[in-house]
């Protein structure tokens, strides 16, 4: 027999749905108070400082985290809780998105104590930014190959060398980056990478925004020149990344955050087609709602199996597999059926500048974090192919 | 999974490997394994899981009923296991005792009415029954001027036309001209033919995610051993992210079912939330028959193709159970219309009620 699969039916537990009722509340307020507009996924600014601070505050960052590093000790459904109301919200995650979900636990796992009471605090306020430093413009999905180099020096390490397509790198107070401390050897081609966290807007490091199909400015260059880095800023094993950089990724992969980016044009869709669809549009419609009510509950079974201590790996980049192909096919979905909406309707006007937005955005969707020929590769090896 | 769950299952995968090895079962042209097959099970209380011991069954949780059905569909079984667990289910609402042997359900569409005259008898007309050549009772649900009704009726009182659906198991229409029922009750207050439709409904969905388990086993297995091009033709990166995205389908069938008869077993009142389940569940596991079983077909090539081989006993029986009890594109319309009517701001907390 192959591996089974395995999607448990989990059940939210009670207190979830308590945190929903209050995340949804204080969403509310922050809609009502101009914060932020839940029918522009497309914000011009999306960095809001003073919202980030005010997440924190509730204690809904960093809030699987120990107490002792500021975190709430709560569980990953009630995180899943609190991201899935956000996304569906379209509120502005930028700040502390990446340091909530990525950056925090490697943090937490490989950083010296001295390191971790000074930063994860601060996370947990809402009060720092993280990018991640992975791709170079020769290595993307072959992170491997990655070139940017660390050389020692005294009590620390010069870099040198060029990051690229690097998300919040220019709002960014710190990065989490690998870096080449050795050449890879004869016997594995994956050595020599070291992890570091990186503190931004010091010299030697260069942010140059890049232009991106939707008009954004959201990633960036990141240009290294002798930039130096203390040694306690090293995470985990010199020349050991590559043992380090598979073990969270069920947790990256498997989020809302996988199937929800677009989500916002099919809720505008079914204020477009009123309350007595024609039969094309409910049939449209209702295929749409049974294949987004499926990925989220995958979705939910995976962070309820990882909160009951296991490793559905396999199932984590199924989940990011299927979840970003339907985010990213839902926007056309959504234009065949908007083709037969009324011109009355008055959301008209919202639906298509919406679609348009979602429609550019939607070629990233299978490529960020992951591509759909790594995951694919991925449950291949699970499934025991390679 | 609950310990009940784990031993029912375990005692029909029993019975299946021993009676309905695909295999053995594929190879023998008269169907000899069939009442071998039956007995066991019957034996085993497995039929009538759904009904308590008090109307003649063996008492078994929903949550049970659903792991069997789940594990029915891994083994293809071609016996009406599901419609007889189904047909008993819905007898004991209406709390009559269920009879031995085979049974089916009618009507199997949402499209079809029986209807309950003023004198007490039966009829109407219902395609696409499964099983009901070979079936000895049928639990009917029949309207009348007092609302629904439930009621056990003699399978040699009805006219039968007999028909095969796609996977060659009997798909039948079944006609009811003034049949007087061997028992007939009204139905518990609120009960419809949309909560009988969506219970065979999640049925399907079990078996056909089940099914698709199967096949992601069996297209594995056989790219680990065909050689092509002077290499298993599970090395060509083409074959190993078409069989990815057979996991893929084969983890979203898993997923809808067993998360819809996770929602039904601890349901207390039939809801939206049920319906969503019930409903999602059908549609994605239809959608994932298609996508998924062509993937098998595609990595068997020629060879899965054949009658000799069993493949097509998973893929055109999970193609099959896509029509019965309402198809997905009838359920897509009715979600749609639900959501609908829900108003676009209700649509986000009804997907994430649970």
């Amino acid at each position: 027999m192959t591996a089974a699969l395995r999607f448990d039916p989990i059940r939210l537990p009670e207190k979830c749905e308590q945190l929903r009722k209050e995340v949804r509340a204080f969403l509310a307020e922050e809609i009502a108070a101009g914060t932020f507009d839940p029918h522009k996924p497309n914000r011009e600014d999306t960095d809001a400082p003073e919202f980030s601070r005010r997440v924190g505050a509730k204690g809904w960052l960093g809030m699987t985290w120990p107490k002792k590093y500021g975190g709430q000790e709560r569980s990953f459904l009630e995180r899943y809780v609190v991201t899935e109301e956000m996304r569906v919200a379209n509120a502005p995650t930028r700040r502390f998105f990446v340091a909530d979900r990525q950056s925090g636990p490697v943090l937490l796992k490989y950083a010296p104590e001295h390191i971790k009471m000074e930063i994860l605090p601060r996370i947990c306020r809402g009060e720092i930014c993280f990018a991640i430093g992975m791709s170079e413009p020769n290595s993307g999905s072959d992170l491997f190959a990655a070139k940017t180099r660390a050389t020692k020096t005294d009590g620390g390490y010069l870099i040198n060398g060029t990051k690229i397509w690097t998300s919040s790198a220019h709002i960014a107070d710190y990065m989490i980056a690998i870096f080449r401390t050795s050449p890879p050897t004869k016997e594995n081609r994956r050595h020599g990478l070291t992890q570091f966290l990186v503190k931004m807007k010091q010299p030697g490091i260069k942010v140059n925004p890049i232009g991106q199909i939707t008009g954004q400015y959201e990633f960036n260059e990141v240009v290294f020149t002798d930039h130096f880095i203390p040694d306690d800023h090293v995470l985990g094993e010199v020349d050991g990344a590559w043992k380090q950089a598979t073990s969270e990724l069920a947790y990256e992969r498997s989020g809302p955050e996988r199937f929800l980016e677009t989500y916002y044009v099919l809720t505008e869709l079914v204020r477009a087609v009123g309350p007595n669809p024609d039969t094309r549009s409910a049939e449209g419609i209702g295929r749409l709602v049974a294949q987004l009510h499926t990925m989220r509950r995958m979705s939910v079974s995976v962070a309820g199996m990882l909160e009951a201590g296991k490793e559905p790996v396999v199932e984590a980049s199924i989940v990011k597999d299927i979840g970003t192909v339907w985010e990213q096919q839902l926007p056309n979905r959504v234009r065949d059926l908007a083709a037969f909406v009324e011109e009355t309707a008055s959301n008209r006007e919202t639906l298509e500048r919406q679609l348009d937005f979602a429609i550019k955005t939607a070629p990233k969707l299978t490529i960020q974090g992951g591509t759909t020929e790594v995951l694919r590769g991925i449950i291949a090896r699970g499934l025991g192919l390679r | 999974m609950a310990e009940s769950d784990i031993i029912v299952v375990e005692t029909a995968e029993k019975i299946f490997a021993d009676l309905a090895d695909p295999q053995t079962i594929n190879n023998d042209k008269n169907n000899s394994w069939q009442a071998p097959l039956w007995q066991a099970l019957s034996e085993a209380g497995l039929p009538l899981s759904w009904v308590p011991d008090d109307l003649g069954g063996s008492g078994a949780s929903l949550a049970d009923g659903f792991a069997l059905l789940n594990a029915a569909g891994r083994f293809a079984v071609a016996v009406p296991l599901a419609e007889t667990m189904l047909a008993g289910w819905l007898l004991a609402q209406a709390k009559i005792a269920s009879p031995e042997g085979e049974m089916t359900i009618v009507p199997a569409s949402p499209k079809d009415r029986i209807t309950l005259d003023a004198d007490g008898a039966l009829s109407g007309r219902a395609r696409g029954v499964p099983f009901a050549k070979t079936a000895k009772h049928f639990a009917v649900l029949a309207h009348g001027k007092d609302g629904a009704s439930i009621a056990l009726i003699d399978a040699a009182k009805a006219r039968i036309e007999a028909g095969l659906n796609v996977g060659y198991d009997h798909s039948d229409t079944v006609t009811l001209d003034k049949v007087q029922p061997v028992a007939i009750k009204p139905a518990p207050n609120g009960f419809e033919q949309t909560h009988l439709m969506l219970m065979g409904g999640v049925a399907r969905s079990l078996q056909i995610a089940g099914a698709l388990e199967s096949m992601l086993d069996i297209s594995v297995r056989y790219s680990n051993e065909r050689v092509a091009f002077e290499k298993k033709i599970s090395k060509f990166q083409a074959v190993q992210h078409n069989l990815a995205r057979l996991a893929g389908e084969s983890a979203a069938a898993l997923a809808a079912a067993t998360s819809a008869a996770d929602a039904i077993a601890n349901a207390r009142s039939f809801n939206d939330e049920i319906y969503l389940e019930a409903a999602s569940a059908k549609i994605r596991c239809a959608e994932a028959a298609e996508k998924g079983g062509g993937i098998a077909h595609q990595v068997h090539g020629a060879i899965g193709f054949t009658m000799e081989h069993i493949l097509h006993r998973y893929s055109l029986r999970a193609l099959a159970w896509r029509d019965d009890f309402g198809s997905e594109s009838y359920w897509a319309v009715e979600l749609g219309k639900l959501v609908a009517n829900r108003g676009a701001d209700e649509l986000w907390p009804l997907v994430a009620s649970r």
